[in-house]
């Protein structure tokens, strides 16, 4: 079972409710929380465990190979993405704008375009009693974060089987990075706040979700501060709210030093308890 | 002008709410540019008219024709994304997975695939209730390309900004550190990062300042929500304060914010409200670093 903690708008609580949700659930079941917001991961900030992983991850990109090259522009013609030119008598390639699709290097007649690895970014693993946390973390001055998330992903599906509960923080926003990281999800948690802000948003990622064909609720965070028009909206379009936390400065508190929610706060561990129902009744799952 | 960038590498801490009080406080002297066009939130607050609307085409995705189709599967095998799928020999693209590198296209013997350009999105020219310009974009559902629609936002403000001898850009961006972000740094004179006094705040701030960096660009910061822990407070402030970040202002945690968003307004808008006297002097602080 793999549960993806997503929303539009940033801040909303992705990273308190999976960090939470994991290791609540870690108490009676196997869970591996995956942070896939790899541009700002701070899922190690709450969580920590003994080391039991650490990856250098890599993409590929052509390398110019000058002496073979006949200069004759197929690669430039064929990549989509402007990553490599021909300037005079040389060929450019612009790492940062490759997608690692390999056409210049498979298609270049004279062999003068051989991929390479470059370095993206570190994974690394913990694990604590029935806890285990994978983080990956991008270079910074790396654009794609994309590639590594679906290699995050695969680590994830390679070593953990079926009898593992599998969440994964994604990274705000809507656009490819929220795709990949909820795209083989079994159901998304969109997590989001009762603000114009938060309700804006929140219809974003909804229209995300459908447009992927993804199975969804929310949970409403902070619950309290704003106004009704994000329960509204859920109830007119018959969108589960499945827990709604409450406005608390002692959870903000808690936030900021880094501390898990639940284990101090009783009200916390209530909505949690009914996400968790939620999850047992619409899946047929154990964990 | 002067172009000023506003992000925070982490959401949440009151990036598009400062943002859109610095705009209210700029008047007609800033063109504004909602470069978070992934979760575009700043025209709650200002309202704009929409007045121009273009179409935003970037990008390609692979399209099989189905009649020409033999099922050589040689497209299957070429694409690095699993973004062909074979159904009992039916041949078809993963419109999610398919990233438009056209190698598919290029290899196909029957020539039965081609390269369609998509529409990513929208953009927008508007006069907002405050007087400023804006230049704001709505990224079509689940695209790509989102740091080039970021460029053309900005390209647009700027050119917008020579032909109204605006005094300001005054640029709302998105968090993380991936390519939007790094589309909306680029050509900034000053960035104002908003943070908050948490673990993940304090460690956002850090990353996205390594970026800052590479760039060159003098940088500010204010602390927002600044009383939610003191500990956390005075590390950041110990931080700014070693990388030569000019500290712009704190602000305290306050449900002001949230009431005036509620209200459609600015908290700078707001009579008597604390945070929003405090975002004046910072304006003011911001004015006398850039100038």
């Amino acid at each position: 079972m793999k549960i993806a903690i997503a929303s539009g708008k940033g801040g909303t609580g992705k990273t308190t409710i999976a960090t939470n949700l994991a290791s609540y659930l870690a108490e009676t079941a196997n869970v591996v929380l995956a942070d896939l917001d790899v541009e700002e991961p701070n899922t190690g900030l709450f969580l920590t465990g003994e080391s039991i992983l650490g990856e250098i991850k890599y993409k590929d990109r052509p390398e110019w190979s000058e002496s073979n090259c006949l200069l004759c522009g197929n690669c430039q013609q064929v990549c989509n993405f402007n990553a490599v030119i021909q300037l005079a008598s040389q060929i450019i390639v612009f790492p940062e704008l490759c997608h690692s699709c390999f056409a210049c290097s498979e298609l270049c007649p004279t062999g003068s375009l051989p991929m390479v690895k470059d370095r993206i970014g570190e994974l690394k693993g913990y694990r604590k009693g029935n806890l285990t946390l994978i983080e990956s973390r991008l270079d910074i001055g790396q654009e794609q974060s994309v590639p590594l998330i679906a290699q995050t992903k695969k680590l994830v599906d390679e070593r953990y089987g079926d009898s593992y509960m599998k969440i994964f923080d994604s990274p705000p926003g809507t656009s490819c990075p929220v795709i990949e990281a909820t795209r083989d999800a079994d159901l998304v948690l969109l997590v989001t706040e009762p603000t114009p802000f938060g309700m804006n948003d929140l219809i974003l990622a909804v229209d995300t979700m459908k447009e992927i064909k993804k199975q969804f609720a929310v949970i409403v965070n902070r619950y309290g501060i704003g106004d009704e028009r994000v329960i509204r909206y859920c109830e007119n379009e018959n969108i589960d709210i499945i827990a709604r936390i409450p406005d608390s400065r002692d959870i903000a508190s808690l936030y900021s030093k880094g501390k898990l929610i639940y284990t101090e706060v009783e009200d916390f561990k209530e909505e949690l308890k009914k996400i968790h129902n939620y999850i047992k009744s619409h899946f047929n799952t154990k964990l | 002008m002067k172009e000023i960038v506003v992000i925070s590498g982490k959401g949440g801490t009151g990036k598009t709410s400062i943002t859109a009080s610095l705009s209210y406080l700029a008047g007609e002297k800033a063109v504004i540019a909602d470069c978070d066009v992934d979760a575009a939130d700043m025209h709650l607050l200002l309202d704009p008219d929409q007045f121009v609307a273009k179409d935003f085409f970037s990008g390609e995705l692979a399209l099989i024709d189905q009649s020409r189709c033999t099922g050589c599967n040689i497209c299957y095998d070429t694409c690095r994304f699993s973004a062909i799928i074979n159904s009992n020999n039916i041949y078809s693209v993963d419109r999610i997975g398919c990233e438009g590198c056209g190698y598919c296209a290029r290899v196909c013997p029957e020539g039965a695939i081609k390269m369609v350009e998509q529409k990513v999105g929208k953009l927008f020219i508007s006069t907002t209730r405050l007087g400023n310009t804006m230049v704001h974009a709505k990224l079509g559902t689940g695209s790509e390309n989102s740091g080039k629609l970021v460029a053309e936002v900005k390209k647009e403000a700027r050119r917008i900004s020579v032909e109204k001898n605006a005094d300001y850009i005054i640029v709302d961006g998105s968090p993380g550190i991936g390519c939007p972000v790094v589309s909306s740094l680029s050509g900034a004179d000053f960035v104002l990062l908003v943070t908050e006094p948490t673990v993940s705040g304090l460690h956002d701030l850090k990353r996205v300042y390594k970026l800052v960096e590479k760039f060159g660009i003098r940088a500010g910061c204010i602390i927002n929500k600044a009383d939610l822990n003191q500990d956390i407070a005075r590390d950041i402030r110990e931080f700014v304060e070693k990388e030569n970040i000019v500290h712009i202002g704190n602000i305290p945690y306050d449900n002001s914010f949230t009431g005036a968003l509620i209200e459609g307004k600015t908290v700078s808008e707001i009579r008597g409200s604390l945070p929003g006297k405090l975002i004046s002097e910072s304006w003011h602080k911001i004015n006398e670093t850039i100038k």
